[in-house]
């Protein structure tokens, strides 16, 4: 090893390599949300079920509550709304909507036939509110303390195991924090 | 991920993991009036320079995907609007983060890239330096000595004895009269 | 059953190229005449296997058999059977079986023409190369088999090939592009040859350098395509977009363009020996990068393959496997590759050295700019940062005007040392040529003081009046200028053809970015649109059927100066098969500018939305590069890469590694 310099090449490889390995097992495509512990955006939209009226974050849950954003032309939606459907029949948390680019008619529909887990469903037509969440495509869940404080994302589908293993502990974590 | 319908079956076919991806094959045109031809200069610039935060590796000007076209369309309001390129870059920093910033921001954990090609040509040039000076200082290698390993730093070559037999010009020469000589039985040495 | 022929054919070349990597080496290690002798009939067997399993692939795409489930995923009964051949490198294990197949053409070729090498010398470089195969058929057998059936229930039809791969780019852009890359296998195999056996001369260098540049020359026509074919294919009128998909190619190209230099000085003046092999050694872990970060997804590119962290995982466990051997066996020997004469402060080498020193630092910042996401992410804890073309042009292209800027002098100064009243009576006037014309035709042309411009066309036209001043010079003292221009060797020609086609790329590329121009507009059949000197009507949409697509295809009436110029077409296609919607330009190409459209969609009242360009000098990239490769291949064809004829006992190299050629005489 007396040309010490000499192994300065096979050095700077193993290092790249350690890196590049590493790499391998990193997620580059979700992107983490930069909104976490900052107030949810403010709005003025319109809902799916009360007509004209517009909705301010006023109207929102003074508790912990869901944000989900989906559409009707959003096929992992149909895939988690039984799951939501069902956190709606056991009372777990409330769940609100943002029907994200979508058209009304087509998004009453979806509800009707696939169920509507949504206490309260607010437009979001040409994506505008969106781009104020970050959002990036249906669907993605963010979980907002009571305070109005987004807390948690989770983007893409949510799935049974997501759900018991990041969805819920965050819950029981934004409530916890919430009585301390 | 599943985002829109029409890439429904790429998706699909991504998801078994049998595609190439060449994505964005749609040519994207966004009609817009602008008020100036700087106006639209400044959209182009600014288009081409945020990353679309959904696709694969595509600025928001080349994207088919639709948040691709809605940031465009925001970007064309704050221009409208008289927004600085500043003020456009901090809207789009607080909703997507540093990831749609084609230019990353110069800060303590980018001070590296900023500048580590600065530092990679600095010390390339030391070490350069070094070379050449040793090559040029040693005697020997004007009259056509072998210097011992002029390319690295090694001083297990200062041990050899240098080899010193023929100048540069003589073995040029011989190198010429030699490939005059393809079959020529002494090439076997100017190999050496 | 045919398939099956296939896969057994692979499994073959993966069993033969074992034996090739270690008998012939061994035979080497003991100068056993009969063991060393094996490779080259090896090789051969290698070759013929991967070709009969090439052909099975090709077969079973032009059959249609949906049983295969790589053909099941990039071909579709309607597709043109000239796609149906060339979709077999349409995806990532058929397009692995072609890279392969082509490392087995190379492995032919060095068989073939190796004649005046040392028969230890060539067992080494093909068992080298043996073992790289063993590593891609291993690969292929074990994660990525393109004969795997889908069985018992095939689809009856195929999902198609994606249909931006649908072009005719796409033919002749992966076969140049991977040949090119995989040509720089041999140089490594050289390199590593001359460590094992400490054996690194002149010779060497002459049997080294034309295989360096026919690699070398290969890449950049394959490169030149992909950029090309994204030019027009992806419809903005992009010719390089930084992807990290895209940059490994460049970085091999840039260190083979370092280590073409540098084997010039290790050929003609016995120096730089040990950078040379690290070159080599880099350039083809710089390739062997590039396949790593397609095919493993390590990095979000537009052009990945679909990602397989398995695949990922094997990949990265080769490359370390052997370029971290080969960069120890570099520490381990290169104190033995010595230097055979020095040279001034101020001559051909130290040009040749600040090439090298700018060419690597490139290379390096954009192997920094490419994998510094990665490193941040991992650093940060999943922090996503992008790093794009902003910041490659800030780091590259003063890079490439200062090596412009030596281009013109290296070639004028002179081995060992060159006097500065040299350079003065040589470039003095060059230098006031350029820089005068380079301010004062701009300037008079834009009626403005356009500093991009100027910074372009002086250094374009300093580079170009000195190769002219060079060449007076040589030919100064023959009888006439034809017999001058004839004496010149073809190896100085190669050289000044590949730097005037690097200017003309270079100068090409500024100009376009600061000339181009684009009007996104929204027209009623018969409106117009005017951009620059162009009036651009629209005249509407009609209907037309491809073989696998439907299209609305739009005609753009172009005049100039209220003239009719030409017609464009441009087209908006959807391939049935897949449902992709694609676009499909309007070009009309000239050397001094493109026009460019490109048909966006039907909005109400049915008008269309579209973008025309206007792109001054864009098609001098292309052009520029062609003239870089056949500058490349041209050097070649010099007669004295086939003349020199060594014949020498094994012995005397083995007795004494890395002898220099004064030690030897003596």
């Amino acid at each position: 090893m007396k040309n010490f310099k000499l192994y300065i090449p096979v050095a700077v490889f193993a290092v790249l390599a350690v890196f590049m390995w590493q790499g391998l097992f990193l997620d580059t495509r979700t992107l983490p949300s930069v909104l976490i512990d900052r107030p949810l955006p403010e709005f003025e939209l319109r809902s799916l079920e009360m007509g004209d009226r517009l909705l301010t974050t006023a109207d929102l849950p003074d508790e912990p509550f869901i944000l989900n954003i989906w559409g009707s032309y959003c096929l992992p939606c149909l895939q988690e709304n039984p799951i939501f459907m069902s956190a709606k029949e056991r009372g777990i948390i409330p769940i609100i909507g943002l029907n994200y680019k979508d058209r009304d008619d087509a998004a009453r529909n979806w509800l009707d036939i696939n169920g509507n887990p949504f206490d309260l469903n607010i437009i979001d037509d040409n994506g505008r509110y969106g781009i104020d969440l970050g959002v990036y495509g249906a669907p993605e869940t963010f979980l907002v303390d009571a305070n109005g404080v987004i807390r948690f994302k989770h983007i893409g589908v949510i799935n049974y195991r997501i759900w018991e293993d990041e969805i819920m502990p965050a819950i029981a974590a934004i409530r916890a924090g919430g009585n301390s | 991920m599943i985002r829109r319908p029409q890439t429904l079956l790429l998706s699909l076919l991504l998801m078994t993991g049998l595609l190439f991806l060449v994505s964005p094959v749609q040519a994207q045109v966004d009609v817009y009036e602008f008020e100036t031809t700087a106006q639209e200069q400044r959209f182009r610039q600014l288009s081409n320079e945020f990353r679309c935060p959904m696709c694969q590796n595509a600025n928001l000007t080349s994207s088919p995907g639709g948040v691709a076209a809605d940031l465009r369309r925001e970007i064309y309001r704050m221009i409208l609007e008289g927004q600085t390129d500043a003020e456009i870059e901090q809207f789009m920093l607080s909703r997507y983060g540093d990831f749609v910033l084609y230019r990353p921001r110069l800060t303590l954990q980018t001070v590296l890239l900023w500048f580590g090609p600065l530092l990679f040509l600095l010390l390339g040039a030391w070490v350069a330096w070094n070379i050449i000076r040793r090559s040029a200082e040693n005697p020997a290698s004007a009259s056509g000595i072998s210097a011992s390993d002029t390319e690295d730093e090694n001083n297990s070559g200062k041990d050899h004895a240098p080899a010193v037999v023929i100048s540069s010009e003589e073995r040029e020469r011989l190198n010429r009269l030699l490939s005059d000589m393809p079959s020529a039985p002494t090439s076997d040495n100017t190999g050496r | 059953m045919i398939p099956e022929l296939g896969n057994f054919a692979l499994i073959l070349a993966f069993c033969l190229s074992v034996l090739l990597g270690f008998i012939p080496m061994i035979g080497a290690a003991r100068n056993n005449v009969l063991w060393m002798s094996l490779a080259r009939p090896l090789t051969v067997g290698v070759f013929v296997f991967l070709s009969i399993s090439l052909f099975v692939l090709g077969y079973s795409f032009v059959a249609d058999d949906f049983s295969v489930q790589f053909v099941a995923s990039h071909s579709n009964t309607m597709l043109p059977i000239y796609y149906k051949i060339t979709a077999v490198w349409g995806g990532h294990e058929g397009s692995f079986l072609f890279w392969t197949w082509m490392l087995g053409g190379w492995m032919l070729a060095v068989c073939i023409f190796s004649k005046a090498m040392p028969d230890e010398f060539v067992a080494r470089v093909l068992a080298i190369m043996g073992l790289i195969c063993v590593g891609y058929t291993l690969f292929m057998l074990a994660t990525s088999n393109p004969f795997d059936r889908v069985l018992p229930f095939p689809p009856a039809d195929g999902a198609d090939l994606n249909a931006a791969l649908q072009d005719f780019a796409f033919i002749i852009h992966p076969p140049s592009l991977y040949m090119g890359y995989v040509g720089f296998s041999v140089v490594f195999a050289f390199a590593i040859a001359a460590l094992i056996s400490g054996r690194l001369d002149a010779a060497w260098a002459r049997w080294c350098r034309p295989w360096a540049n026919a690699a070398w020359a290969i890449l950049t026509l394959g490169l030149s395509l992909g950029s090309w074919w994204a030019y027009y294919e992806l419809g903005w009128g992009g010719w390089w977009a930084w992807d990290p998909v895209e940059n490994p190619p460049l970085i091999t190209w840039l260190l083979g363009a370092a280590m073409i230099h540098s084997l010039a000085a290790t050929e003609k003046r016995g120096v730089f020996k040990s950078w040379t092999v690290l070159l080599a050694i880099m350039a083809f872990a710089s390739s062997l990068l590039g396949t790593f970060i397609t095919r493993s997804g390590l990095l979000t590119s537009v052009h990945a393959f679909a990602t397989d962290p398995t695949r990922g995982v094997y990949i990265l466990g080769f490359l370390a496997l052997i370029i971290g051997g080969s960069l120890i066996l570099y520490a381990v020997r290169a104190p033995q590759l010595k230097s055979e004469f020095g040279f001034g402060s101020f001559s051909r080498e130290v040009f040749l050295l600040a090439n090298n020193l700018i060419l690597v630092v490139a290379s390096a910042a954009i192997l920094l700019g490419t994998l510094y996401p990665m490193v941040y992410q991992a650093m940060s804890g999943g922090d996503l940062i992008s790093v794009g073309p902003p910041f490659f042009n800030t780091i590259f292209v003063p890079l490439m005007g200062i090596l412009v800027v030596l281009m013109a002098i290296g070639p004028i100064s002179r081995w060992k040392r060159t006097s500065f009243a040299h350079l003065r009576a040589q470039l003095g006037k060059v230098a006031i040529a350029a820089v005068s014309l380079g301010v004062v035709i701009p300037v008079l042309l834009t009626m403005d003081v356009p500093f991009g411009t100027i910074g372009t066309a002086v250094l374009a036209l300093w580079v170009i009046f000195s190769m002219a001043s060079d060449i007076k010079t040589k030919i100064a003292n023959k009888s006439s200028v034809v017999s001058g221009l004839r004496s010149l060797p073809v190896s100085y020609w190669g050289m000044t053809l590949a730097h005037f086609g690097f200017v003309m790329t270079m100068a090409g590329a500024c100009l376009t970015s600061i000339y181009s121009i684009e009007r996104s507009v929204l027209l009623q059949a018969g409106q117009s649109a005017e951009l620059g000197r162009y009036t651009f009507r629209f005249e509407g949409t009609r209907y037309v059927e491809g073989p696998n697509f439907i299209a609305d295809e739009a005609t753009i009436v172009v005049s100039r100066g209220g003239e009719f110029y030409k017609n464009l077409y441009p087209q908006k296609r959807l391939y049935v098969a897949s449902g992709t919607p694609t676009s499909q330009m309007g070009i009309d190409g000239r050397f001094l500018r493109d026009l460019f459209t490109t048909l966006g969609d039907q909005r109400e009242n049915g008008a269309w939305s579209m973008t025309v360009y206007v792109k001054p000098f864009v098609r001098w990239i292309w052009i520029g590069t062609i003239f870089i490769a056949f500058g490349g291949i041209l050097a070649v064809t010099d007669k004295r890469y086939r003349q020199f004829k060594v014949k020498q006992s094994e012995k005397v190299a083995r007795d004494n590694p890395g002898t220099t050629l004064a030690g030897e005489i003596v």
